[in-house]
């Protein structure tokens, strides 16, 4: 029997009452909303006609502690931001301020940057697939897969450093501490194993069937609304538009690096997803490149621990595993910046959510949710 | 592409528009920003991506700060408009880049400048009831703790 | 009939075990006591960073089900703990405080991290956190140290929990005073009295009319 017969025997005994539309808060404390954001849903049934995200729940005023600080003492700080890329946004804020400095610093020390600040990729991407597919209703196997690698790559950054989420390492004009003798077996150890470990995660869920069901084709993002919109990262190449600051605008020296930019084509949250998968598989690869050409030296920091920036301002921006996470520091030529404003990914990532949920279910505006991936503590700073 | 090369685009188009060349940003008039800002975007230069606003608190005036970038010709510039203390409004860029809506409401929230024609005029990080400006350099409350001037530096804060 | 006494260190248990072993007799209140201790179902309330290592105790490394804590409750009308992972900012206060009081008795709080416990490296030049669970006139039962603590040390704060829940002959906290859910102020520290000897108003609102 075919949908339209159906339908004309079984005539639907709700058309032409009168509904109202119901107003849901999608609180702060909710487990799907990856943190402290309140969404102010308006419900046509199932079906969400209009949404406002709310935030500011996390809001620590850190840019108004960094004007109290020295640029040495705000460092512990961008750990604090986006807390699952903890190396990646100090990386961002040292890179901001040695360009501010006019430093340079030998290629050593890049490269052991490169080698944590791609770990901390996987790390991040990791923790975002395990807790999408959470979100879909795959209620703890993907996570514990993803959590269990995360876990090997933690251990070695608290050998490292000390700290399992937070670490403080990057500093200006180098980074706190060598690398510990073991890390170059350690580190091509764990390449081998998560390769193979790659292949289990398509297995257990980019070709499965319920999750396909659940991802093609929700959240459609067209690339003229995410450029406009200032989306950046996995996010806009899952929409089709191939750039990626390492590759586009090479900082540090990605540009002897030889991997791919893997892009989406329909701008769905499956390919968001993918997007995210293979990026893992790339930044293995800058990894085994940067652990097997290491350049003799010394990576340690020296600098003094009182300096004056030069009265000045700079823009830096980095790719982050959430997109570009841009530092603007105006100097006046004290020991403390005058202003210091993080441009951080996930705020203008988030304010594309509206678009892409209207129309769609209240669990599709979950999956949504889940696959822009977006970090409270950067949003709110 | 350089900046020169900009701001002769710009001076060709709008001549009375740029009151300040530095070495990193272009000043431009407040009254101008609106249809410098349209041209940017539109013409040849195609600044598609508004990257950043913020502002800051200069104490006798305040500054707008804005970062555009042009994917197709790699180029990121700054405009910079001053506001005086006294009339702390400017034209929003809302109907240009989405991407303007929330970083102008943010920068509402912690400066006070006014964005005119925005959308949606309210704060966004801080309490709505609020009726204070956190980032200004004036601000103070009997409950800020301040972190004491010379703790973990020698030779004094 | 061979009697065994089995004292442990949280407390003294008499249990009368017979020979055979198929009977144990004890006080109702100890079973209760054991029941509760080691069923302790945490409340879904990472705020920040801390969370993250919350989830890293529940994932497959540290494993907090094998203490019986690993069942993370969304709703707090079914859970017994509150762990309070993260920063405490001005807007989440109010819900933190509704939140409280909705959890059913007997409910206890667990305060994880620096920032949960005394506002941690957010107390100097904030406007806009909260120095602590404490500040909000929540009790709290144990404070994990930590930036963030360790999965460990969230486990061990779990047991030192279930030790202070089997040692007591009933554990549960006053209520909140019905004061503090009427007004909706007082969040951030109290301004320090003016010269003179006038109190601040209390339930002053920062950046209010009040407040300059």
């Amino acid at each position: 029997m075919n949908n339209e017969v159906v339908k004309q025997n079984n005539p639907d005994p709700a058309a032409g009452l009168p509904s109202e539309e119901l107003i849901v808060n999608m609180g702060p404390q909710h487990p799907s909303t990856h943190g402290v954001l309140y969404l102010e849903l308006r419900l046509n049934g199932e079906i969400v006609v209009d949404c406002r995200p709310h935030i500011g729940y996390l809001h620590r005023s850190c840019e108004k502690i960094a004007e109290n600080r020295t640029y040495i003492q705000f460092i512990p700080f961008t750990d604090r931001l986006d807390y699952l890329a903890s190396m990646n946004n100090n990386l961002g804020y040292v890179l901001a301020v040695e360009k501010l400095l006019n430093l340079q610093v030998n290629d050593r020390v890049s490269y052991v940057r490169t080698i944590i600040a791609e770990l901390n990729r996987i790390a991040s991407h990791l923790v975002s697939l395990g807790t999408f597919a959470q979100d879909l209703g795959a209620y703890a196997t993907p996570m514990f897969y993803c959590f269990r690698d995360r876990e090997t790559i933690i251990q070695l950054f608290d050998e490292l450093c000390g700290g399992r989420l937070t670490f403080n390492y990057m500093r200006i004009g180098g980074v706190q501490s060598e690398l510990p003798p073991h890390a170059d077996k350690y580190i091509k150890d764990f390449i081998k194993y998560e390769r193979k470990k790659l292949k289990e995660y398509n297995e257990l869920l980019t070709y499965n069937a319920i999750f396909l069901a659940r991802t093609k084709k929700i959240g459609i993002l067209k690339p003229e609304v995410a450029i406009n919109y200032s989306v950046t990262g996995p996010n806009l190449r899952a929409s089709g538009v191939k750039w990626d600051i390492r590759k586009d605008e090479p900082y540090m020296l990605y540009n002897r690096f030889k991997f791919d930019v893997p892009v989406g084509k329909q701008g769905d949250s499956w390919d968001r997803f993918k997007v995210k998968l293979d990026e893992i598989g790339e930044s293995l690869k800058i990894v085994e490149q940067a652990i097997g050409g290491l350049p003799p030296g010394n990576a340690v920091a020296k600098i003094n621990k009182v300096f004056k920036a030069p009265p000045s301002e700079t823009y830096l921006r980095t790719e982050n595993p959430r997109g570009e996470l841009g530092f603007y520091l105006v100097s006046d030529g004290g020991l403390k910046p005058y202003r210091n404003k993080i441009r951080s990914p996930s705020f203008c990532n988030l304010a594309v959510l509206p678009e892409l949920i209207h129309g769609l279910n209240v669990s599709d505006a979950v999956c949504v949710l889940g696959s822009i991936d977006i970090v409270m503590g950067e949003i709110d700073r | 592409m350089e900046l020169s090369q900009v701001v002769q685009t710009i001076r060709e188009k709008f001549p009375e528009a740029i009151t300040e060349e530095r070495p990193a940003a272009i000043v431009i008039k407040k009254e101008a920003l609106l249809a410098v800002a349209q041209f940017l975007k539109s013409g040849e230069l195609a600044f598609d991506n508004l990257h950043c606003v913020t502002g800051v608190d200069w104490k006798d005036k305040m500054e707008v700060v804005y970062h555009l970038y042009s994917f197709k010709n790699r180029f990121m510039l700054t405009l910079k408009v001053f506001l005086s203390l006294e009339d702390l409004s400017v034209e929003s860029l809302c109907g240009l880049w989405k991407s303007a809506n929330w970083l102008e409401r943010e920068t509402y929230d912690f400066f006070g400048i006014k964005f005119l024609n925005h959308p949606d005029p309210r704060r966004i990080l801080n309490p709505d009831e609020w009726t204070d400006w956190p980032l200004r350099k004036n601000f103070d409350r009997p409950d800020f703790v301040r972190l004491p001037q010379s703790e973990g530096l020698k030779g004094g804060g | 009939m061979a009697i065994e006494q089995q004292k442990t260190p949280a407390g003294e248990k008499y249990m009368q075990k017979f020979p055979g072993g198929e009977i144990i007799i004890t006080k109702s209140e100890e079973l209760l006591k054991w029941a509760k201790g080691s069923s302790i179902w945490p409340m879904t309330f990472g705020l920040s960073c801390c969370a993250i290592e919350m989830m890293a105790t529940g994932a497959s490394k540290f494993d907090i089900d094998r203490i019986g804590s690993g069942v993370f409750r969304a709703s707090p009308r079914q859970c017994d703990v509150m762990i309070v992972a993260g920063t405490i900012c001005v807007k989440m206060g109010e819900c933190m405080k509704k939140l409280y009081a909705q959890m059913p008795e007997p409910k206890y709080v667990i305060a994880m991290g620096n920032c949960a416990i005394g506002g941690g490296i957010f107390y100097h030049d904030t406007y806009s956190v909260v120095a602590g669970t404490e500040r909000l006139g929540i009790p709290v039962d144990v404070h994990v140290v930590g930036c963030p603590p360790r999965p460990e040390g969230l486990i061990n704060g779990i047991l030192k929990l279930k030790e202070k829940i089997e040692s007591k002959e009933t554990y549960t906290h006053p209520p909140l005073a019905p004061s503090d859910h009427a007004k909706g102020g007082g969040l951030l520290p109290k301004a320090p009295a003016p010269k003179g000897g006038v109190e601040p108003k209390s339930g002053t609102q920062p950046g209010s009319p009040n407040n300059p």
